[in-house]
């Protein structure tokens, strides 16, 4: 049970590198918070300095109200669950979990008593005496959280635990993590690239890009008011539609007179005859493609006339090719390729930005 | 999938191995067997006459105790050997397994010595360590200690051991760092985090899993210092002082080359051949299923 506090954490690998330009972060006691951005965004190298399997350029990581920077992974009182999980490949089930408790000098007795409760918790008790090597890739994830609750650790650090399973076996895992850690009110820090994931498993979600901190919050608060382009592209899918705009177009008043950029969600999007509604948008578009997923149906179109300008709106990930809108519509009607169709948006369901993408204009 | 090549004519497969078996049967199978013709042989002192007895050749070497006496010198030289070069060769990969500056210059040094051929580096520590011309030597009889492996078999069979594990130790680290290479990055990162400090991660973690490593590593270490270390002894004591330092395979030279009795020597020869077989089967039936964890 623990507070972790991130202040201004840097990381410069010796190459000149900067991984981590300064993050800030609270995470509150019991707290599950997610890492989630593209690969490459420094989110497993925050977490693995949290682990102290990565040193601390500059800045300070408290765990439980002690600062560990200095302290050894061992000393801090965490738990981790890797990606490739990590598994002792000589050892049994039984020894994989039991080994952290034996290095602690832990009595025979608790620790049989330890590893049995946790095995019972993940339903592995019928596999104690395997070795990972007779497992599934199902069952190796549970020996992880295993080895991870045994320890009954402050914190719970887990690095894209998921992403080896296979996508129904993730989501069910998915479901069971967040029982899990609901259950034993250990503050947590998951780290993922699957922005659903993110979604589902926060309490406080961190969106990360290029070492630095993009939007900290509720998951359904950044997914509402995303900060930045970058956040309202990469989090919901499919992403955001964004679009630049004049001076003055929409009615939109951005200070200093500029254009902007203007998002819509695709399901904010509804597909009418008639003229934009008062304040909001309207988009001419030429259907160029459809995705029936069931459930719903995602239309992807080009607009009418003439194409933004390519510089405006390109170069970051999940962002769409300039011009394309998707709009998403419930159940299966969808119009035919190559027709023309109207999509409009009202103006309490607009986002607008800087034309930097890096701030929101509209609270 | 199967790769199954299919020829239409009966001939052509015989005719591609032909070069490959012609080597073989040229190279192993005559001089084998010529080696088993021989040891059933015994020639006279001037090579005029030879008579067939059987297995006498056998029998002889069973019961002398010089033959008896060159086993266990065989045997305590490959485990001493063994030991000594694995457990430098393991340190040295451990240490160049970390992530230092300058750590490819390191480990290429440390695989050099294994282009030097036996010979040469009998020569190298006779020269370091002759008792009339040695920098070593000199240096140990001023600290005291009468060094002549010249006159004292025992330090004449130390000279032997330091030299043949040397040679080898670039061979081992070869594999050692190999193996540790193999073992994933983060099970030792789990390892730390669970509480195990360095010395007990080495013992109860990297240990164990390179104990494929070091089972292959074994049997090739013995093969080595039964047979490949031929060319150290010759140089540095050629078995003396008093054979302290005659293994089976020196044994089988100068019994046949220096001492003229062929028959004893092929029947020497042809049980190492069966020690060979035996090794490479166990190796064999090792490399089948790699992984023992």
């Amino acid at each position: 049970m623990a507070n972790v506090t991130l202040r201004n954490v840097r990381k410069t690998y010796s190459g000149g590198v900067e991984a981590i330009k300064g993050v800030d972060l609270a995470i509150g006691d019991g707290q599950f918070c997610v890492l989630v951005g593209p690969s490459g965004c420094g989110k497993s190298t925050l977490l693995r300095m949290v682990a102290g399997l990565e040193t601390i350029t500059a800045g300070e990581i408290d765990i439980g109200g002690r600062v560990v920077n200095q302290v050894e992974p061992a000393d801090r009182d965490i738990a981790m669950v890797f990606q490739n999980y990590a598994l002792y490949p000589h050892m049994s089930v039984y020894n994989n979990m039991a080994y952290g408790l034996r290095n602690r000098g832990m009595a025979k007795p608790e620790i049989d008593q330890r590893v049995r409760e946790a095995a019972r918790i993940l339903e592995i008790g019928a596999m104690l005496d395997r070795k990972p090597k007779q497992l599934s890739g199902g069952q190796r994830q549970r020996v992880a959280m295993g080895r991870a609750i045994v320890r009954q650790p402050k914190v719970f650090l887990f690095d894209e635990p998921l992403s080896n399973l296979d996508a129904k076996l993730r989501i069910a895992m998915r479901v069971e993590i967040r029982k899990l850690q609901r259950r034993l009110g250990t503050t947590s820090i998951y780290v993922t690239h699957d922005q659903l994931e993110a979604m589902t498993l926060a309490d406080v979600l961190v969106v990360m890009n290029g070492g630095v901190v993009e939007q900290i919050g509720n998951p359904l608060d950044i997914y509402q008011k995303p900060a930045t382009t970058f956040v309202a592209a990469f989090i919901g899918a499919p992403p955001m539609n964004l679009t630049p705009f004049a001076p003055g177009e929409y009615g939109l008043a951005v200070p200093g007179g500029a254009g902007g950029i203007l998002g819509v969600r695709p399901e904010d999007l509804t597909l009418t005859t008639g003229p934009a509604p008062e304040g909001g948008v309207r988009y001419d578009l030429i259907v160029e493609a459809i995705e029936r997923v069931g459930a719903e149906t995602f239309v992807y179109g080009a607009r009418d006339g003439a194409r933004p300008e390519p510089a405006a709106v390109s170069g970051k990930p999940g962002e769409l090719p300039p011009g394309e809108i998707i709009v998403r519509l419930p159940g299966q009607a969808a119009p035919a390729v190559g027709e023309r169709i109207v999509a409009a948006a009202p103006r309490d369901k607009l986002h607008v930005f800087a034309a930097d993408g890096r701030s929101r204009l509209d609270s | 999938m199967q790769k199954q090549s299919v020829f239409t004519s009966r001939s052509l497969p015989w005719l591609l191995i032909a070069p490959q078996m012609l080597i073989v049967l040229v190279f192993f199978y005559w001089p084998a067997a010529q080696a088993v013709w021989q040891s059933f042989l015994l020639q006279d002192a001037f090579g005029l006459s030879t008579t067939f007895i059987w297995f006498e050749n056998y029998s002889d070497l069973l019961a002398d105790p010089d033959y008896f006496a060159a086993v266990v010198r065989t045997f305590v030289f490959a485990a001493a050997i063994g030991v000594s070069s694995l457990s430098a060769a393991l340190l040295l990969a451990v240490m160049a397994d970390k992530p230092l500056r300058g750590v490819g210059v390191y480990r290429t040094l440390l695989i050099w010595p294994y282009a030097v051929a036996p010979p040469v580096v009998g020569v190298l520590w006779l020269f370091m360590l002759n008792p009339s011309l040695g920098v070593l030597a000199h240096g140990l009889r001023a600290m005291g200690l009468d060094w002549n492996p010249l006159l004292n078999g025992n330090q004449a069979a130390l000279l032997i051991i330091l030299a043949s594990a040397w040679k080898q130790i670039s061979y081992n680290f070869l594999f050692f760092l190999a193996g540790l290479q193999g073992i994933p990055k983060s099970v030792h990162e789990a390892a730390a985090i669970d509480g195990a400090r360095p010395v007990r991660r080495f013992w109860t973690i990297t240990f164990p899993l390179l104990t494929p490593t070091i089972f292959f590593l074994i049997v090739i270490n013995v093969v080595y210092a039964f047979f490949d270390t031929f060319g150290i002894i010759d140089t540095m004591t050629r078995g003396g002082p008093a054979k302290a330092t005659e293994t089976l395979v020196y044994k089988v030279y100068s019994d046949g080359l220096l001492g003229g009795n062929l028959g004893s020597s092929a029947a020497q020869s042809v049980i190492l051949m069966g020690i060979v077989i035996v090794l490479t089967a166990i190796q064999f039936r090792f490399v089948e299923r790699k992984v023992t964890y």
